[in-house]
């Protein structure tokens, strides 16, 4: 399915690369550098070309192109998950995703891409059995190696979760402390026109779990309302059946960090957007060469909680080349290569009457250049905590199959996701 | 030179495990002394060049061979990461093959693992050399470890080397039978491997798909339907057996698998069943479905949970091509679910619903708002949902889609914002009732400063007129006014194109038009002139009155333009408008006919989605994105006219589930799975927890006081 992987930064060096089949030589990647230079960003580089013997499949993410190539009928969706899962796995080994990580660990990346896909078909993709396979890196451990003269990262005998039932939950897990957190997080989609009114609105939640569980802990996660949980998806270790019937969530955890279950949230009715934007962006002003602009935001959050890690972002059109203004609250600044004016508000209190923040000043204009018309869209983020924006709340988390008491933690995070006003 | 000393040097103590194998012996001297001939020419290449840097890596090559050869493992596992780190990079590393082959051996199972990734990676290029290694994986292959047994075997099967192909064959054959599931997945990964070295081979590997087909563990199905697809996909009778036991494994089994198994059941059920939509019109009332069908159907479906967008997809595809029509409301939402995926997954899944809304537009109509433009989508994601409301707009929704459409045309992406003009003049020819309405719009834009705007409002406009049969002189009229302020080529075209077919509506500004651009002739670009010329011949046609002098000046200046189109048009117009009056004969080509020639009515382009013809590829499919037949696809075959034998899918006794799958069922049809399973086996465990129960009450409270704590510590991390 998948003949060739390549690792391609921003600059355009191929910096790692694996065959899974008869080798492609790299100038193949030619034609993935002719559409990125195509292409105005990297993000636009399309996910699929077609070359006259080989099909370029390819994701970008933290500054990388995954390249996969391939040459016969695959269901796209196919390569391109798995490149995901591959990103995942070693953000899940290196604690990050970045040429850096992958350079320092190149041995290791290479040991997993030869164990990720056999022939070019994923082989061994849990980060649970991966992980019994080629150990990951830890300083403790690199110590104990030396100390002991035991030198190897590659486990001689198979992961027994291969042949379990549970394939995807590591054995023999043992910890003094027993935890199990819960982040419940919430993002708002929404489009909100120029009469402050939404055009559309949405919110998306994912539950984000981290295990830390001795033994084969059988866990029973129920909702206060489950009934706001719309077309869910769930990791595989959730046992399908109990989740129709009676909506909630009973499974045997993977060992570590993942992703129990991501949900659309049902919100009948208007959902309140936690703020509130009034604009004026203007690029003419009778004066001459340059443009006035005024942002006013007026938070209106939930009763008792804070709008925090709230930033505005205006990408403006080429003609304006600076911007002069006056923050009340938070820093701006101006990127003059993207231009891209950034406000960063940061932390709203309510209760201490921070009021309406605005941001207001002139906008410098190119001379010359001829006075656009176009309207850009401002996008807002801010999260808010202790709080979901559906309104879901866990009910209780029970254990089965295990005698202890773990310690048990809930967190529950609304964000903006796509969120924009448009002016 | 000391490299092939070297190599030499090395080969002594491997020469007789070569003939434990029993195979002819490679011609060592005559493979070696091409290499060293290979290394010598290389060598002699560099050294005119004097580069220092050819020689120097030489010698580092040198120190990892030293190295290779010390009798430490660390040594050995050091320069084997320094060698893996360089193939990874891409960098040839071939000339240090016969120093690592000889650490297949290695008790250090990282150096082995690392000389196994080497060796697959350069086996092909040195043939006889890779063929010294092949001994110890036969050993390896009787090992008690089952992950060695496996490993032995994948890589055993890797080395593309024709000679060894009856030995993978015979390791194959093996592996199938072998105690360990494990190792029975990797034989049925090798298949395509030995398939692809030589097709010969078929027949035995059908034996062996054959058998692994018939394995009843998850592990191995998945694979063993991936061989199957990739050697005998048409060799449908194979599954009838196995059809029952795959519909009930295909919920444990690895999401990678479910991909392939489902695609495959899609064609099989195409075979062997009924049309689902078809019975419908024989009968007044719908045939109930074949039990295994519907098996099917039924077992796939908790698949539309997944959390891979691939499982999603094939389950969609398979929903959309084989149930019944009342189902297609499932699969819409669970791929509009996947837009909220990566930018990718989006891309492609958007393609794919697309596709849908050109087809049948009625079963996304309740999720317009879903594909509504961010201004951060990625370019071509924008063009595609743009495509997709063009698809769903019908009278009801216009004014809404409208205010939409206008607010992408203000966007600052100037490609989205020409696209929106063009998704406007789609709607106005889908929807004759809107056309009004969107040509009062289209005419507003262009009083816009953005100039590609303009031109593409005047394109639209050029189209839509040419379908309007009322009268829209004064829109003409307008267009006229605003031809000197445009300076995009492709918009000038159009107005002069416009005002030369509608000339008669407009007797006293195409005139004047046709004077100024015969002024500006020589500075307008290639189309532009070719309008010029077309406007002249069809005025003088007109009006040859006012026209006639304007005209001659016109095609005299186009005779010897740079551009032969020009010159060549300028040549085919002048008889017919400017005869000769002492050469032709004027009766052939009277006036009216010529007006007839020149200004015949033109059908209007059409302006079409790119899906608007059903696709014939399976959904989601490559070829189905790519619009084209790619190798390795499998058509999607016709329903069966008759219903096909049913009974060849009996099984004589019903296929009892794993014993190690009863524990832990997750989408299990029959098996009810979790609870009832635990309240046999730990009955203590329930006492336990009723006991418990008021504890928890109290642990509640606790996990209430754990959020604040949480909260707080977050909240320290923002200030």
């Amino acid at each position: 399915m998948i003949h060739s992987i390549f690792f391609i930064n921003n600059s355009g060096d191929i910096f790692l690369e694996k065959h899974y089949k008869r080798v492609i030589p790299k100038s193949i990647c030619d034609y993935f550098f002719e559409e990125v230079t195509k292409n105005s960003s990297p993000e636009n580089v399309p996910p699929i070309i077609q070359t006259p013997n080989h099909i370029l499949i390819s994701i970008y993410r933290a500054q990388m192109h995954f390249v996969a190539v391939c040459k016969s009928e695959v269901p796209p969706l196919f390569v391109i998950e798995f490149l995901h899962r591959l990103a995942d796995i070693i953000k899940d080994y290196f604690d990050e995703v970045s040429e850096t990580s992958i350079k320092d660990n190149v041995v290791i990346v290479y040991e997993l891409l030869d164990e990720v896909l056999d022939n070019g078909f994923p082989l061994a993709t849990e980060s649970n059995i991966l992980k019994e396979l080629i150990r990951p890196p830890n300083l403790l451990r690199s110590l104990a190696d030396t100390m002991t003269g035991r030198n190897s990262t590659v486990s001689a005998t198979l992961p027994t979760g291969q042949l379990s039932n549970i394939p995807w939950r590591r054995s023999g897990v043992k910890y003094a402390n027993n935890e199990a957190y819960f982040d419940i997080v919430e993002e708002l989609d929404a489009i909100v026109d120029k009469f402050g009114g939404a055009v559309c609105a949405e919110v998306h939640g994912s539950i984000d779990c981290l295990i830390k569980l001795s033994g084969v802990p059988d866990l029973t996660l129920s909702f206060v309302n489950s009934r706001l949980i719309e077309d869910a998806s769930l990791h595989p270790c959730v046992r399908h059946r109990r989740f129709e019937v009676e909506r909630l969530l009973s499974f045997v955890p993977p060992d570590g960090g993942f992703r129990l279950m991501a949900y659309r949230a049902s919100c009948h009715g208007n959902l309140p957007v936690p703020l509130d934007l009034r604009h004026t962006i203007s690029f003419k002003q009778a004066s001459g060469n340059s443009g006035h602009l005024e942002l006013t935001v007026i938070p209106r959050p939930p009763s008792g909680r804070q709008l925090e890690d709230l930033v505005l972002t205006v990408p403006m059109p080429r003609a304006v080349s600076g911007a002069s203004l006056v923050a009340s609250a938070g820093k701006y600044s101006y990127d003059t290569a993207s231009r891209t004016l950034v406000w960063t508000v940061g932390r709203l209190d309510s209760q201490k009457g921070a009021g309406s923040p605005t941001l207001c000043g002139t906008l410098v204009m190119q001379t010359g250049a001829p006075v656009p018309d176009c309207r850009p869209s401002i996008l807002v983020s801010f999260s808010i905590t202790g709080w979901t924006i559906s309104g879901l709340k866990v009910n209780r988390l029970d254990l089965h199959g295990e005698k202890y008491k773990p310690f048990k933690g809930v967190k529950y995070v609304t964000k903006a996701g796509k969120l924009e006003f448009r002016t | 030179s000391s490299a092939s000393k070297m190599s030499n040097g090395g080969f002594q103590p491997y020469n007789s495990p070569m003939d434990q194998l029993g195979l002819p012996p490679p011609d060592h001297a005559s493979s070696t002394g091409s290499q060293d001939g290979d290394r010598g020419t290389r060598s002699s290449a560099a050294d005119p060049a004097g580069s220092a840097f050819f020689s120097g890596d030489f010698k580092k090559h040198d120190d990892l061979r030293a190295m290779l050869e010390s009798s430490k493992d660390s040594q050995k596992l050091e320069a084997m990461r320094r060698i893996i780190a360089m193939v990874a990079k891409g960098k040839d590393c071939s000339d240090l093959f016969p120093s690592v082959v000889k650490n297949v051996v290695s008790k250090n199972s990282e150096v082995k693992k690392l000389v196994y990734v080497y060796l697959t990676r350069y086996a092909e290029e040195q043939q006889d050399l890779a063929l010294l290694s092949i001994a110890t994986f036969q050993r390896a292959l009787k090992d008690p470890n089952q992950l060695i047994r496996a490993s032995a075997l994948r890589v055993l099967t890797s080395i593309r080397v024709p000679v060894i192909l009856p030995i993978q064959t015979l390791a194959l054959q093996d592996a199938v039978s072998d105690m360990s599931a494990y190792v029975r997945k990797t034989a049925a990964l090798a298949i395509p491997k030995i398939y692809s070295l030589d097709p010969e081979t078929k027949p035995q590997l059908m034996g062996v798909i054959e058998k692994l087909l018939a394995d009843k563990t998850t592990l191995v199905v998945g694979v063993a339907i991936q061989a199957f697809e990739e050697i005998c996909p048409n060799r449908i009778d194979l599954i009838h057996k196995n059809y029952r036991k795959l519909c009930e494994l295909l919920a444990d089994v690895q999401d990678w698998g479910q991909v392939v198994i489902i695609n495959m059941l899609t064609r099989y059920v195409r075979t062997q069943f009924l049309d689902p939509a078809q019975q419908n019109q024989k009968q007044e009332r719908q045939n109930p479905l074949d039990p295994d069908h519907e098996l099917l159907l039924r077992t796939v479906r908790p698949l539309f949970q997944s959390q891979n967008a691939a499982v999603v997809m094939a389950v969609a595809q398979l929903y959309y091509h084989c149930a019944p029509p009342g189902y297609m409301n499932i699969v819409i939402r669970h791929l509009v679910r996947l837009l909220r995926a990566s930018p990718e997954v989006q891309s492609c899944v958007l393609t794919s619903l697309s596709a849908l809304s050109a087809s049948s537009p009625h079963l996304l109509s309740g999720h317009l708002k879903c594909f509504y433009i961010h201004s951060t989508d990625s370019s071509s994601v924008k063009l595609v949902k743009l495509d997709i409301l063009t698809n769903l707009a019908t009278d009801s929704n216009f004014p809404v889609l409208l205010r939409e459409l206008q607010a992408y045309v203000s966007s600052p992406d100037s490609e989205l914002a020409s696209a929106a003009v063009r998704a406007i003049g789609r709607c106005a020819s889908q929807l004759p009732d809107t056309t009004d309405t969107c040509l009062n719009n289209l005419v507003s834009l262009l009083a816009k400063k953005d100039e590609s705007v303009v031109a593409e409002a005047i394109v639209v406009i050029k189209k839509l007129l040419q379908v309007q049969t009322s009268d829209h002189s004064h829109m003409i009229v307008d267009l006229a006014r605003l031809v000197d302020g445009i300076a995009i080529p492709r918009a000038r075209a159009s107005i002069l194109w416009l005002i030369g077919e509608y000339c008669d509506r407009i007797p006293k500004i195409a005139p004047d038009v046709l004077r100024k651009f015969a002024k500006s002739f020589l500075e307008e670009e290639d189309q532009v002139k070719l309008q010029i010329v077309n406007l002249a011949a069809k005025l003088c046609v007109c009006n040859p009155k006012q026209a006639r002098l304007l005209a001659q000046y016109v095609l005299n200046l186009a005779k010897y333009d740079q551009n032969y189109d020009i010159r060549d048009r300028s040549r085919f117009l002048r008889p017919l408008v400017l005869p000769d009056p002492s050469v032709a004969e004027p009766t052939l080509l009277a006036g009216k006919r010529v007006k007839k020639i020149l200004l015949a009515p033109k059908p209007a382009p059409e302006v079409q989605s790119r899906f608007a013809e059903k696709s014939p590829f399976q959904l989601g499919s490559l070829s189905h994105l790519l619009n084209l037949r790619l190798p390795g696809y499998q058509a999607l075959p016709d329903w069966p006219a008759e219903q096909p034998d049913s009974s060849v899918r009996a099984v004589a006794a019903p296929a009892p589930a794993p014993s190690s799958m009863a524990a832990y069922s997750r989408g299990g049809v029959d098996r009810i799975s979790g609870s009832s399973d635990e309240s046999e086996d730990e009955d203590e465990d329930e006492e336990d927890d009723e006991e418990d129960e008021e504890e928890d009450e109290d642990e509640e409270e606790e996990e209430e006081e754990d959020d604040d704590e949480e909260e707080d510590s977050s909240e320290e991390e923002n200030t």
